[in-house]
């Protein structure tokens, strides 16, 4: 099948899936019903873009499949901060601060941890990418160690609030955090648009890049920002899930057998759209909300990339 | 000379480990122990002393162990899934066998862990891009999608924060009758200390181990079972100790080279030393209250571990 067609397909699958979401069992009140289930769309949409934009970025950038931005402790900064939010608040954790400021502190320390990183590593030169991950992931485990020393000590009741953070959700987003997170959104894509071309001479490694004329070290850090401001965003906006990349990308190779990251970038943003949709109609629908979107795929994602371990010669 | 230096050091430590508590114990009362402080002696402070010895000897020659046998020194049993398949282990058996006693936890534990270092080693033979980091970035990949799977199930009976605690190791639960698990850890220990040279030459590859006449499969086969043993056995009387393993080595190695014969009883003299100082530092910190050896080691060795790192060249 010719890529064009490909892509309108996914894009009427994505229509339709978000058809059947909006109108499937609306029950009387016809108006509160639809306007909420649009917002969760507006909102899955914004998540699937992000999250796929950064992850097929990243994988260029470090040449293989199976990592993902969310390896370099994002995430693990997002749930610090918000376990030593209970911890210190306790129940009137939303009395101190409201969903925005929650919100935008959120983006602020994991953007500051980033560029500390970033700063950390770049300096000194010489260093390669996979050892800008290894440090990002000792501090993220590092960081969950003191988690959930706080969340053993925190009563059970206040658990889960932190509980309610740990898993992605797309039940309880409110308003004016979906405008900021479009824009920053809006305004990331624009900036990246001019470089998308880059990534393709990039994918042939290093030493080409060079060669061709990519300033390469330059450019990954401007990716790499990129990215940090996308996975912030999304991150804060309904929080972690930690294997979505992995699945979407992979489904997305597997799709379109094409090198050019302009197709390839579009395509996961639709395939990201197809699974949350998909899934988050599967836990309103099927599960009755008795587990949530980010559980589900996790554990989708995780057992498909057990299996790409399992099958691939080479990873 | 060094060694009888850190033996003498361990000694020592052991000695405060004993009496430092809630329970004021000195010295002196050991000539004229009532009844209440010989009790607190036995059920607590002597078997928190052997539990911290045998788990510190235990994780750091652990650690070795795996770095040899993948022949990579960022291997170790919080980067390559160990921990997370021995909660996953825990968290099935507390799931499918209710009743069940710690021993049995203790089988599901090992079981998982077992297969899950198959399965990584497996991993880890297909990866043709040999670059030294790749190989534990996805060891922990693999961890936290094993995480995400005992998640899914965790989440489904309301016991995620339980979970959680699982993952933290923690000494004040090491009581008498309850900690005498760990000494099953000591037969898998002594094995792989008899056996680390072989591991070594395993980590060298099939074809190079078989000619020198070595039994790769089995060889693999008994170093991951010691492995997974001894990490199941103290996950189920302790805790996860997260770093442990992979920090001790490699400051062994930076100190003491890198001749197996020669490092591995400094690895295991380092590793209960580290540990007890860290022990009895946590015990220390928060007085009368005590951080768990799972914070304290998690927070030491993730600190000596970045250091490390960014001052290799």
């Amino acid at each position: 099948m010719h890529t064009k067609n490909k892509l309108l397909l996914l894009l009427g699958l994505v229509l339709i899936l978000t058809a059947i979401f909006m109108f499937y069992s609306t029950g009387t009140n016809l108006d509160y019903v639809l306007k909420r289930r649009g917002f969760k769309i507006a909102t899955i949409i914004i998540v699937s873009c992000c999250v796929a934009y950064s992850s097929v970025i990243f994988q260029t950038l470090t040449a293989n499949k199976i990592l993902t931005p969310s390896i370099m402790g994002f995430e693990a900064v997002y749930l610090l901060f918000q376990t030593v939010i209970v911890f210190m608040y306790g129940d009137k954790t939303y009395k101190v601060l409201t969903n925005s400021e929650n919100f935008f502190l959120s983006i602020v320390f994991m953007m500051l941890f980033a560029v500390v990183m970033y700063i950390l590593i770049f300096k000194k030169g010489g260093r390669n990418m996979f050892f800008l991950l290894l440090i990002g992931l000792i501090l993220g485990t590092l960081f969950s160690t003191l988690s959930s020393f706080m969340q053993l000590v925190i009563d059970p009741n206040e658990f889960s609030i932190i509980e309610g953070m740990m898993f992605a959700s797309f039940n309880k987003i409110n308003l004016d955090l979906f405008w900021f997170a479009f824009a920053i959104m809006m305004a990331v894509f624009l900036i990246g648009y001019r470089y998308i071309k880059f990534l393709d001479v990039m994918a042939l490694g290093k030493e080409n890049a060079i060669n061709l004329g990519v300033n390469y070290n330059r450019m990954v850090q401007v990716f790499l920002l990129l990215i940090s401001i996308l996975v912030a965003v999304s991150t804060a906006l309904v929080g972690p899930i930690t294997f979505l990349g992995i699945l979407v990308t992979n489904l997305t190779y597997e799709l379109f057998k094409t090198q050019k990251h302009s197709i390839l970038i579009t395509a996961c943003c639709l395939v990201s759209c197809i699974s949350l949709i998909g899934g988050q109609f599967l836990v309103e629908h099927l599960f009755n909300f008795s587990t949530t979107i980010s559980i589900i795929i996790n554990f989708i994602g995780g057992l498909y990339f057990l299996f790409l371990l399992m099958r691939t010669q080479k990873v | 000379m060094k060694k009888a230096a850190l033996i003498l050091l361990l000694i020592g430590l052991s000695f405060i480990s004993i009496f430092v508590g809630i329970k004021d114990i000195s010295v002196l009362d050991i000539f004229s122990l009532n009844n209440d402080k010989a009790l607190v002696m036995v059920v607590s402070r002597i078997p928190r002393t052997i539990a911290i010895i045998l788990a510190g000897v235990g994780m750091s020659v652990c650690g070795l162990i795996m770095q040899r046998m993948v022949h990579n020194k960022f291997v170790s049993p919080t980067t390559v899934g160990t921990l997370d398949a021995a909660k996953m282990g825990i968290l099935m058996s507390v799931l499918i066998i209710p009743q069940g006693g710690t021993f049995n936890k203790m089988l599901f534990a090992l079981v998982f862990t077992f297969l899950s270092s198959v399965i990584f080693l497996k991993m880890t033979e297909r990866i043709k891009y040999r670059n030294v980091i790749f190989i534990p970035l996805v060891g922990i990949m693999f961890g936290s999608i094993i995480n995400a799977i005992s998640t899914f199930f965790a989440y489904q009976y309301n016991i995620v924060q339980n979970m959680n605690a699982w993952l933290i190791g923690d000494f004040s639960s090491v009581l008498q009758g309850r900690y005498e698990m760990i000494y099953i850890s000591v037969p898998a220990i002594v094995l792989t200390y008899l056996y680390a040279n072989k591991f070594t030459v395993v980590g060298m590859g099939e074809s190079f181990s078989k000619n020198l006449g070595l039994n790769y499969r089995g060889t693999i086969n008994l170093g991951l079972f010691c492995v997974s043993l001894t990490v199941s056995v103290i996950m189920i009387t302790v805790g996860a100790i997260p770093f442990l393993g992979l920090v001790i080595p490699n400051i062994v190695s930076i100190l003491f080279g890198d001749n197996l014969k020669r490092t591995l009883p400094y690895t295991a003299l380092f590793g209960a030393v580290f540990l007890a100082a860290c022990d009895i530092l946590g015990r220390l910190i928060i007085y009368p209250y005590e951080v768990p050896i799972g914070i304290m080691v998690g927070t030491i060795g993730g600190i000596i571990f970045l250091i490390l790192l960014l001052k290799k060249k």
